[in-house]
């Protein structure tokens, strides 16, 4: 099954390329546009068709490496294939 | 004495270290990160560069060459590691030094010179500084805006772990004399333990007065003092190309 880990920046932690997208939304017209963000994406496909195991992988995958817990937050998704994009 | 000099696919200022611990009368090697063996090694510097091409964050994949095991144990045993820019990214990513490396606050790689107080002389980077001396070197990175949290930096205080501050002329504090946003002006950080220090800027780049600077001396020279390490009888090298 397909996995998808979701690495932003925590809230306390400023991120200067989201502010500079958000002026940039801001300069093309784009009224109300309030905070921005900007993160990272990872699909990640494998070999469990197990949920919880597909989920306890992502996680430990995502705290060993692919989020620096000093100063981002992750976030697993679970994509079913079958039935679209969804969130487990 | 002998200084081993650990680098990484993308790594690029390892021979200018290697150059750096024998203009002052240490030896050195290199090190490459699939070494499993650091044995012979008194002291080691993680080399600057773009290490992994600097794919994920800087550093981040590097922390799990086969040769930093042997490298955390080094530290844990309490030698002497210098982490320069990508080295400083790698040592703050394995979590030897606390905090992380941002992108610099105005969103621009940033080469140029750079000016540094010495904080502290007791420590065996600093040791053959004056406390209040500035260096005079040059920096050359996107990724060196240091940050922690409150505890962190409360802790880092309380454990007296800065070793230098980007500062003006003068030696004075202020956002224009800071490259990168980094907290508190920090320019250099070390372990609690005081053995593992890291630095954005590059000491192995001024060497000589005729190249803009040879302040980076004063840290090779203090790392040979403190490995106990005699002065090279020649100061001088048969070329910038010395063979590494």
């Amino acid at each position: 099954m397909r996995g998808q880990v979701v690495v932003r920046l925590r809230e306390e932690v400023l991120d200067p390329q989201g502010v500079t997208i958000a002026k940039a939304l801001d300069n093309l017209g784009y009224e109300g546009v309030g905070a921005l963000r900007q993160g990272k994406v990872f699909d990640v496909e494998l070999d469990t068709t197990d949920p919880e195991a597909a989920r306890t992988a992502l996680e430990k995958m995502a705290k060993d490496l692919l989020a620096n817990p000093v100063t981002e937050n992750y976030e697993i998704h679970l994509l079913d294939d079958d039935a679209g994009e969804g969130t487990a | 004495m002998r200084v081993g000099v650990v680098y990484y696919p993308g790594s690029n200022c390892e021979q200018d270290a290697v150059h750096a611990c024998r203009l002052v009368g240490l030896e050195a090697e290199l090190v490459w990160h699939k070494q499993e063996s650091i044995e012979g090694c008194d002291a080691l510097i993680i080399a600057g560069g773009f290490s992994y091409g600097d794919y994920l964050r800087c550093g981040a994949i590097a922390q799990f060459s086969p040769v930093m095991k042997h490298v955390e144990r080094f530290a844990a045993d309490g030698h002497p590691i210098l982490g320069i820019c990508n080295g400083f990214q790698i040592l703050v990513e394995m979590g030897l030094l606390p905090g992380a490396l941002l992108a610099n606050d105005g969103l621009k790689f940033r080469c140029q010179d750079t000016r540094l107080r010495v904080e502290r002389t007791n420590s065996p980077f600093t040791n053959a500084c004056n406390e209040g001396q500035i260096l005079r070197l040059n920096m050359a990175h996107y990724e060196g805006n240091y940050f922690a949290d409150a505890e962190t930096m409360a802790e880092i205080e309380a454990n007296d772990q800065i070793v230098m501050r980007f500062c003006g002329p003068d030696g004075e504090r202020g956002a224009e004399h800071n490259p990168n946003g980094s907290m508190d002006d920090i320019a250099a950080l070390r372990n609690e333990a005081g053995n593992v220090m890291g630095l954005m800027p590059h000491p192995e780049r001024m060497l000589n007065a005729e190249l803009g600077s040879a302040d980076g001396r004063f840290m090779f020279e203090s790392l040979r003092d403190a490995l106990g390490g005699e002065a090279a009888t020649d100061l001088e090298p048969a070329g910038i190309s010395a063979d590494v």
